[in-house]
């Protein structure tokens, strides 16, 4: 039984791990009528790697790094490879993962197929504008080498936010960072409402840095309502450390303090445990510039708790996140007091803004606002998914499929307004569909 | 498939008139119009059926199924997963009878546990077939409390429910390593075309208020339930009352 991270809606599927690009190939060409899908580490909320009565590929044995060209600042490696590894094996020649998500637990494959963003979105756009070439193997059993540009640029944007629905990942090139440290320089912003927070994001202060994010309360109403911490901060210099730092300034030490246990039970995330939670995290937090702060501080507090998922109980809990256009701050605003008012408790709210998007047609980020949310599965919260749909829709705005799990099919057609040149150019790939998952079923993909 | 909230995409109702299988139609549609299939003889009261449910928005299907034919049930089955997935499916068809003939008439007798024992089984292990190979689905079989301990009152009906709910309840276990899951629903008396006509029994529900335990249990994953749950405490006092005194009952 498989399930993506929110632990939802379970589905049965025959799961196949193997190092061997042949032993996959093999699988691809004997895949029946209920298809085969790439897999990585589950992370993403809802259902795009699971495939009912199918196939699913592990593809997390498939895990070389076969070069990093320290001179060009390009790492070739296989799909299966979590960023996780990749940012520990990097950092000593001075090299930076270009775009690191929420947490590090994902692969490069996942990474390219739901063509994640980071904190750097607005400065340094998604994963999928990193990577230099990457070998997808197609419905046929073949492998191919795909580039951004050139004739094979078609099929590369269909699988960069393809949701693996082109076919498999195997390897990519990526460009990387440099970096003097593994350390960064903060600034941390306290805002009284959500007025403040976006003044923030819009007066241009933002171009100062590579990195900008803001957690907000979702429970605080009234004058209070979008309250939140800024914290945006850039990659740390040498001469930024304070001296103890600097002997091992590429040092990485990532901890993990415990493990959630799987004794959680429902409910325990509530409106009235979130308001404390959120209470404390706010009055922690006052407005600071200039700290210096290690990875797990600035970018991966969660990593800090394994498994944390399951501190929402069996019943699980999605993750609502959306984008709307720059110009549509009413329906962003409105979004926000319908999450507040309803009641439902949210403690992973996260606010950002995009910079450009790129050529992918299902790629998710695009100029905008965006905006996350962690709600435990309870009763009533369909309506309120529902209402803010239509506010993002109307917004000309749209859901993130690696964390959507329970949206209509209508409601994607609408969103991505280039959803059939992405259909065209499956369909010429793959004509009979053999790559398929749970999401592509839910969604019509 | 069903989603991260519990919003199915596709319902079968084999017994596509019974008043419990629409009611549970409806409450979905209502929700999030969605794909139903309605397995029934074909009647104007199908038709009708029918057209009330495209009445939410949803695209409605129907298919001939005739219980007392079990030969003709893997078509009717193939039939009905024609068009894609069945999330959900509802086993709700059955006849009440009448309770004296039953048990007197060879013919009639029959007949009952044909539709009330045998079809289920055999639906049942078709069921099982496709969703296993699909790889999830929720399959819904609507019991009684009469087959919980049957009384002379309605034994021959209750035999045949005791029967499919032993076959179902064997079925949860049997399933649950392949992921697809089975509620089996025991309701009390519920005011429906089957009952039209009887003496309201105490805690008697709407076919409404069975829908609605029915949605909940599918969202909540629960595998056996009564309705109304206070029935499970009734019941198990019920089942170990001694023979001499549950004779003299007055129901």
């Amino acid at each position: 039984m498989l399930t993506g991270w929110g632990r939802t809606a379970p589905t049965m599927a025959e799961v196949v791990s193997t190092p061997d690009v042949e032993t996959i190939a093999r699988a691809v060409r004997a895949a029946g009528d209920r298809g085969v899908i790439a897999r990585g580490l589950g992370r993403s909320y809802g259902d795009p790697a699971q495939n009912a009565g199918g196939t699913v590929i592990d593809m997390t044995a498939l895990n070389r790094i076969h070069s990093i060209d320290v001179d060009e600042a390009i790492v070739d490696v296989d799909a299966g490879v979590s960023l996780d590894t990749l940012m520990r094996r990097l950092l000593p020649h001075g090299l930076w993962v270009p775009v690191l998500p929420g947490t590090r637990q994902v692969t490069v494959g996942g990474a390219i197929g739901s063509d994640i963003h980071g904190k750097n979105h607005h400065s340094q756009g998604s994963f999928g504008s990193h990577v230099l070439s990457l070998e997808l193997l197609t419905a046929d059993g073949e492998v191919r080498t795909l580039t951004p540009e050139g004739d094979s640029a078609e099929l590369f944007w269909a699988t960069v936010g393809g949701m693996g629905l082109t076919g498999i990942v195997l390897r990519a090139r990526v460009r990387l960072k440099r970096v003097e440290t593994a350390y960064f320089v903060v600034d941390n912003i306290r805002t009284r409402n959500l007025d403040e927070l976006l003044e923030h994001f819009t007066d241009g202060s933002d171009d100062n840095y590579t990195y900008s994010v803001a957690w907000f309360d979702s429970l605080a109403r009234g004058e209070n309502m979008g309250r939140a911490l800024l914290t945006r901060g850039n990659s740390a210099t040498l001469e930024d450390l304070p001296k103890k730092l600097r002997k091992n300034p590429l040092g990485f030490d990532a901890p993990q303090l415990m493990t959630a246990p799987p004794v959680f039970p429902n409910g325990l995330v509530n409106k009235y445990t979130i308001t404390a939670f959120n209470e404390v995290w706010y009055r922690k937090a006052p407005t600071k510039y200039g700290s210096v702060q290690n990875i797990t501080q600035f970018f991966h507090p969660l990593d800090l708790v394994g498994e944390w998922n399951r501190v929402y109980g069996s019943a699980g809990f999605l993750q609502y996140q959306f984008m709307v256009p720059f110009g549509q701050e009413q329906a962003f605003r409105r979004s926000i007091d319908k999450i507040s008012a309803s009641g439902h408790a949210s403690f992973l709210n996260v606010l950002k803004t995009f910079g450009e998007g790129n050529a992918a047609p299902l790629s998710f980020p695009s100029k905008g606002w965006t905006l996350t949310v962690d709600i435990p599965i309870s009763p009533g919260l369909e309506r309120l998914c529902r209402e803010l749909d239509e506010t993002v829709l109307e917004a000309g705005g749209r859901l993130y499929f690696a964390k959507e799990s329970r949206t209509t099919p209508e409601m994607i057609e609408r969103m991505y307004p280039r959803i059939d040149e992405w259909r065209k150019t499956r369909a010429a790939v793959d004509p009979q569909g053999i790559f398929r998952s749970d999401l592509a079923r839910r969604l019509n993909l | 498939m069903i989603d991260a909230v519990g919003n199915p995409q596709s319902l079968l109702l084999l017994g596509g008139t019974s008043d419990i299988a629409l009611a549970t139609a409806e409450q979905y549609a209502r929700r999030r119009p969605l794909r139903i299939v309605l397995a029934a003889r074909p009647s104007e009261r199908l038709e009708a059926a029918a057209e009330r449910l495209r009445g939410t928005g949803s695209t409605v299907t129907t298919v001939p199924f005739d219980a007392r034919n079990p030969d003709t049930h893997a078509d009717t089955l193939d039939k009905a997963f024609a068009d894609g997935d069945i999330d959900i499916s509802l086993v709700a068809f059955g006849t009440l009878g009448d309770q004296e003939e039953l048990w007197t008439d060879v013919e009639a007798a029959r007949e009952m546990a044909e539709i009330n024992y045998v079809a289920p089984v055999t639906v049942g292990v078709l069921l099982a077939e496709r969703m296993r190979k699909q790889g999830h689905g929720h399959i819904v079989a609507l019991s009684s409390v009469a087959g919980e301990r049957v009384r002379r009152s309605n034994f021959a009906y209750g035999s045949s429910k005791a029967g499919m709910d032993g076959f179902y309840t064997g079925l949860t276990e049997a399933l649950r390593p392949s992921g697809v899951k089975v509620t089996v629903v025991r309701p009390g008396h519920v005011k429906s075309k089957m009952t039209e006509g009887m003496k309201e029994a105490p805690l008697a529900q709407t076919p409404e208020q069975v829908a609605r335990i029915i949605v909940d249990s599918v969202r909540k994953g629960r595998e056996l339930v009564w309705a109304p749950a206070q029935f499970r405490y009734v019941m198990s006092v019920l089942r170990h009352l001694p023979r001499a005194v549950f004779r003299r009952l007055p129901f």
